[in-house]
């Protein structure tokens, strides 16, 4: 809300030593907080003045335009005292007028700046100035003509235009709509700066007691539309300018002048706070009917656009249809128009709720709909009709019609009970009653002590004055924000962070140490990220969350995996020139439950443990994920020697190091999933479960995403993985006996998995194996065609004992005919 | 050993002369001193104390002395072989050092040599920032508590106190998911653990929740979709507003630096009644005599941090917490925005770039 400071101090005294700074921090401090303070004419700089027109010449030119010289009477501002000789393209003055002139050196907004310069065969020194030139809005007709009385040229012409005024703009919070207007803003003032004084209320006049002489107005909703308030004025002159002020003042509000009949309706709203509806009177046919609209019907409205309306929508109505959707906007039949000479004047109060879902249906966001749906005052519905009839017959020339309607009248505000110490228990600062007593009564409340409490009602242009905690808010606002101390409270010992949240911490570090960056990306896909990943029609990973209203229609889902999001940024990584890259993310995902709707549930008690665990029932599924993705050099290359290219098993090894900060081990198998290479993809599985996949991703899905090929990923569910997570590991212990080495190379088919051979001679070799390690693996003429020679290294000790002469061969053996056994595996010769 | 030669004539055993024995000494050590290497020690060694040289042959005539002879002869030639054994040791201890020394300088490299083989990992600074302040809390004996990002709108709104026809509702701009019918959104703030935390838990309770929050925000410069945010909840017996200053200005004080404090304005939350807006002390200029021209806080002295306010008691209903018996304080703030001003960052697009330049710049720790 932006508000003219001369226009706050129409209706509260404020003390001269209060600067604006003051003035704008008080009301920052007690709840309408300073945006910005803006001036007019803040980026107008130099002279400029008063000037009299002393004589002008028309002087036709070739381009058939008629250009006027003028010597103009600037008095000593131009430093000579001599008439200035000024060139002016307008024609709406003479000689004698009182203009705005801008002297060579100044400065007009935009950055214009005006020096004495040849122009049209005249060495012209200024310029004469339209509204349009100093930022005053739209011209009418040509440059600005002062009243007369304006004052002796030469003098500085900004108070005359208002340029030097000071408007503050506030933030308005939901709960504040009062202050939405200028009486609301002044009696914040008068509450929050000390000293101020005298506020004088704009909406408490003397009015014309209803009769039955107005226009017939029949209410048939009453709850939509407590007040209904109409009168007129015949008689107004359509052509009549809105005055200066008015114009100013408005414009200063952040809104457009349009027209005196439409600006006074805003004036008296910006005043009062109260909407105000003109309609041309003559295009009213019969009694004005408020009701709710039916189904079916619609209704084109001011701004050009046919609307299907809602049974829930107020509308007001005359004897040829709908003329307008009630306290949101007018329709377009009965409009006020050029040539309306006779007005009629709509001071409503509709129910807020209405006015939000009605704004909200129809997208319509107006002035008018902002306060309506925030709550006005709804006693003030008569003052602000008749303060518009008196604005209009002053300024338009039209008689104010003597008759009155007066439809209804403001709900009742119940009384709220208050213990009187609860804001000081509130604020944590003692408050004495006779403070919370005169605070309330300062914000506009009627209160009375009652024992220990008081019964407060709040004021009628408070509507979120509702409970006692709101009242509290209002006394200690008042008392100060800033009195309030600042103590530590005493929370009892705390457990720490729980253990999912230190293995997430554990899972980072441990990324990080293998030199992964995390990153954050956004969870938006669309269907062509999941084509891009090569993802097959039937692919569960299809079935994603719609989001209603994302922002870009491409991505209008929540994603069930994070590898797109992660080979995107990665392929951004490469495109910037970062070649390698090994990147990793954990975030939650989205899969679809299906499971209905999560109920809206009362909230005047706790739900049921039931309802409660229904409502989660009804989420989807949102397991954490981690993914990585890497691509280029694993280790650089340098002095030491060659590069070392990522290959798939970097994506496994990824895996598995987080797997081991957890005690846990990963067994990989193979298996075909996109976006992998079909025959570089691991199946990862902790104790049977299956955790994730990791491997090398498909060339296709590679070249999609900007990445080379022979880039790798991986992804895993970490909740699986952390559900395993060793808690308390058993110390170890180790044999200090002497190991026993023994080495074995073995022959298999190339497809027989290296894991299985491992683990049958695991299993052959028994219990005094202490470890087993593959350490090479060998294709070639000496194994022959479709073979592969697999050589470990086998380590046998005994907890208790040197192992005796031939032990360890025989395990050795054991361990061999067992792969021999199960694999098909012949010991290499 | 040979036994005693008894057919020598003592007298004319040469070798055995005082002067011989010490000229062979002289001769020994005098090789000694000038072997110039390993090898050449090696040579002198066999020359002067291996079983050719003459000392070793004095010595073996030692035993064709008559007796009377013997014992002076002895102790000449013993003396003699010992400061040759002697030096020859000393010798070879200076050697070898020497030798040492020519090798590791021979092995010298250029330790001005690039090391770097391996990518150096990081976490994501947001990630960071989120555990800094999870950790002030729990410090303070708070617990972190989290709930799912994809929520119910219950939760989300109605439970905090934001009906349907709450003008509020229209603050924030809410991601809705399809069905509408099914009531469920992207939760546009962290409230909703509060909200499950309450109905989960007894009072006491004194909770942070950080976590990632949507709003249908265009991404630029200063607006995110996604965006992170922490929230404290605290329910317990005789909680004030003079509580949340407390909590708040030690909060300030931790994150960016000591006596750095905050102001409370009034504002407007559906979910705390009494509501506050917390402006932080600018912790560039302190609000001091350089404020005018302090880039930070635009010359205002403050930074708005967040909001925060006394829990509603309608919530508190909602939640299951007596209102009669309990009162509690919540505040929220943007960890992505103190990130921002804590780090001097203008523009936040870089946090969800993914550029592993621009992530990779805080680490593992902030
Ligand atoms: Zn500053």
């Amino acid at each position: 809300m932006k508000a003219p400071l001369s226009w706050i101090k129409d209706y509260v005294d404020v003390p001269a030593h209060v600067t604006t700074d003051e003035l704008t921090r008080r009301l920052t401090l007690t709840g309408l907080k300073l945006e910005a303070v803006e001036s007019p004419g803040r980026e107008i700089t130099g002279p400029l003045v008063i000037g009299r027109v002393l004589t002008m010449e028309p002087e036709p030119q070739k381009n058939g335009k008629t250009i006027n010289w003028c010597t103009v009477d600037v008095g000593d501002a131009n430093g000579t005292g001599e008439p200035q000789g000024i060139v002016c393209g307008a024609h709406n003055f003479a000689p004698g007028d009182l203009v705005v002139t801008v002297l060579p050196g100044g400065v007009l907004p935009g950055g214009f700046a005006i020096g004495a310069r040849k122009t049209y065969g005249h060495l012209s020194a200024g310029m004469i100035c339209s509204a349009r030139e100093l930022g005053l809005g739209e011209d009418h007709d040509g440059i600005i003509v002062l009243p007369p009385d304006a004052g002796e040229p030469g003098q500085d012409v900004r108070p005359v235009l208002g340029l030097d005024e000071e408007v503050i703009e506030l933030e308005v919070n939901p709960d504040r709509a009062y202050a939405l207007s200028l009486r609301g803003i002044a009696r914040e003032a008068l509450v929050s700066v000390e000293g101020a004084d005298r506020f004088r209320d704009p909406a408490v006049r003397d009015t014309p007691a209803p009769n039955a002489d107005g226009h017939p107005v029949v209410v048939e909703d009453p709850a939509g539309c407590p007040v209904f308030v109409a009168r007129k004025v015949t008689g107004f002159d359509p052509t009549a300018p809105t005055p200066d002020f008015m114009v100013r003042r408005i414009t200063a509000a952040g809104m457009r002048p349009i027209s005196l009949a439409v600006d006074v309706t805003n004036y008296v709203m910006l005043e009062t706070g109260r909407p105000i509806h003109g309609y041309d009177a003559d295009k009213v046919q019969g009694a004005i009917v408020v009701r709710r609209a039916r189904e079916g019907e619609r209704l084109t409205t001011l701004d050009g656009t046919t609307r299907e309306l809602d049974p829930a929508d107020l509308v007001v109505t005359d004897d040829s249809g709908i003329i307008g959707l009630g306290g949101v906007m007018g329709g377009e039949t009965t409009e006020m128009s050029g040539s309306t000479t006779s007005i009629l004047v709509e001071a409503a109060h509709w129910d807020a709720v209405s006015m939000f879902r009605t704004g909200r249906r129809h997208k319509i966001t107006s002035e008018a709909g902002r306060r309506n749906e925030r709550g006005v005052d709804p006693t003030i519905c008569e003052a602000a009709a008749d303060r518009v009839v008196e604005l209009l017959v002053e300024h338009g020339g039209g008689q104010a019609h003597p008759g009155v309607t007066v439809v209804g009248s403001p709900p009742a505000v119940p009384a709220i009970r208050m213990a009187a110490d609860l804001p000081q228990r509130v604020a944590g600062l003692p408050i004495d009653s006779r403070t919370v007593v005169a605070s309330l009564q300062a914000v506009g409340c009627r209160v009375d002590a009652d024992g220990a409490d008081v019964e407060v009602v709040p004021p009628p242009w408070r509507p979120d004055l509702t409970d006692p905690q709101d009242l509290t808010e209002e006394v200690i606002r008042l008392v100060g924000y800033d009195a309030i101390p600042s103590v530590l409270p005493t929370p009892p010992s705390g457990r720490g962070l729980t253990r999912a949240q230190r293995l997430r911490r554990r899972i980072g570090r441990t990324l990080a140490g293998e030199g992964f960056v995390e990153v954050v990306s956004f969870p938006f896909v669309g269907a062509s990220d999941l084509d891009d990943l090569g993802l097959t029609a039937d692919d569960p990973r299809r079935d994603l969350l719609e989001l209603s209203n994302p922002l870009n229609a491409e991505a209008g889902f929540l994603t069930s995996t994070l590898l797109p999001g992660l080979l995107r940024t990665a392929g951004k990584n490469v495109g910037h020139g970062n070649d390698d890259v090994a990147i990793f993310e954990t975030a939650t995902v989205t899969l679809p439950r299906h499971a209905g709707p999560a109920a809206i549930l009362p909230v005047d008690r706790r739900p049921t443990d039931e309802e409660f665990a229904a409502l989660d029932a009804a989420l989807p599924a949102q397991p954490l994920h981690l993914a990585v993705v890497a691509a280029g050099d694993a280790d650089s290359g340098g002095w030491w020697g060659e590069s070392r290219p990522v290959t798939w098993a970097d994506a496994v090894e990824a895996v598995r190091s987080v797997a081991a900060a957890l005690g846990l081990e990963v067994t990989a198998s193979a298996v075909e999933l996109a976006p992998w290479h079909p025959g570089r993809c691991a199946e990862l599985s902790v104790d049977g479960e299956v955790v994730g996949h990791a491997g090398e991703v498909h060339p296709t899905v590679c070249q999609a995403f900007g990445l080379p090929k022979r880039s790798v990923a991986a992804e895993v569910d970490l909740d699986l993985l952390m559900a395993r997570a060793v808690d308390l590991r058993r110390a170890p212990s180790f044999s200090s006996y002497p190991v026993a080495k023994e080495d074995v190379a073995l022959v298999v088919d190339t497809g027989v998995p290296a894991a299985e051979v491992e683990q049958a001679l695991r299993e052959g070799a028994g219990e005094l194996l202490e470890s087993i390690r593959l350490f090479d693996v060998y294709t070639g003429e000496q194994v022959g065609p479709g073979r592969k020679s697999l050589a470990y290294a086998l380590r046998f000790r005994a907890p208790d004992r040197t192992l005796k002469e031939g032990e360890a061969a025989a395990a050795r053996d054991s361990a061999v005919a067992l792969a021999a056994e199960r694999t098909g595996a012949t010991q290499r010769a | 050993m040979s036994g005693p030669n008894t057919d020598y004539d003592p007298v004319e055993v040469t070798p055995l002369k005082a002067d011989e024995v010490e000229a062979m000494r002289e001769a020994a050590l005098a090789a000694i001193a000038g072997a110039a290497d390993l090898a050449a020690l090696k040579q002198v060694r066999l020359d002067h104390a291996g079983d050719r040289s003459p000392l070793a042959l004095a010595n073996r005539e030692i035993g064709a002395l008559p007796p009377q002879a013997r014992k002076e002869a002895g102790q000449r030639v013993g003396q003699a072989r010992g400061a040759v054994n002697q030096a020859l040791a000393a010798r070879q201890a200076v050697l070898e050092a020497e030798h040492e020394q020519r090798m590791l300088a021979e092995e010298t490299v250029d330790v001005s040599l690039p090391t770097t083989r391996r990518r150096r990992g990081s976490r994501h600074p947001l990630t960071l920032q989120s555990e800094l302040i999870a950790d002030l809390f729990v410090a303070m004996g708070y617990e972190v508590a989290e709930g799912p990002v994809v929520e119910a709108e219950w939760l989300n709104f109605d439970a905090l106190n934001l009906g349907p026809d709450h003008p509020a509702r229209t603050m924030q701009d809410t991601f809705w998911t399809e069905p509408a019918e099914d009531h469920v959104v992207l939760r546009t703030q962290t409230s909703p653990v509060q909200a499950r935390t309450m109905l989960t838990r007894t009072p006491p309770i004194y909770v942070v929740c950080p976590g990632r929050v949507f709003r249908t925000d265009e991404y630029d410069a200063t607006h995110s979709p996604m965006f992170h945010q922490v929230e404290g909840l605290v329910v317990d017996e005789g909680i004030s507003m003079a509580h949340l200053k407390g909590t708040l200005d030690h909060f300030a004080s931790q994150l960016f630096g000591d006596g750095i404090t905050t102001r409370f304005r009034p504002s407007y939350f559906p979910f705390t009644e009494p509501s506050a807006e917390v402006d932080v002390r600018c912790f560039v200029c302190r609000g001091g005599d350089g404020v005018a021209e302090c880039r930070t806080c635009r010359g205002e002295g403050w930074i708005e941090w967040g909001g925060c306010g006394v829990v509603n008691p309608r919530v508190l209903v909602a939640c299951g917490v007596d209102p009669e018996v309990y009162s509690g304080f919540a505040f929220g703030m943007g960890i992505d925005r103190s990130f921002m001003f804590r780090h001097h960052l203008e523009d936040l697009r870089p946090l969800f770039e993914g550029d592993v330049r621009w992530n990779s710049a805080f680490g593992t720790e902030i």
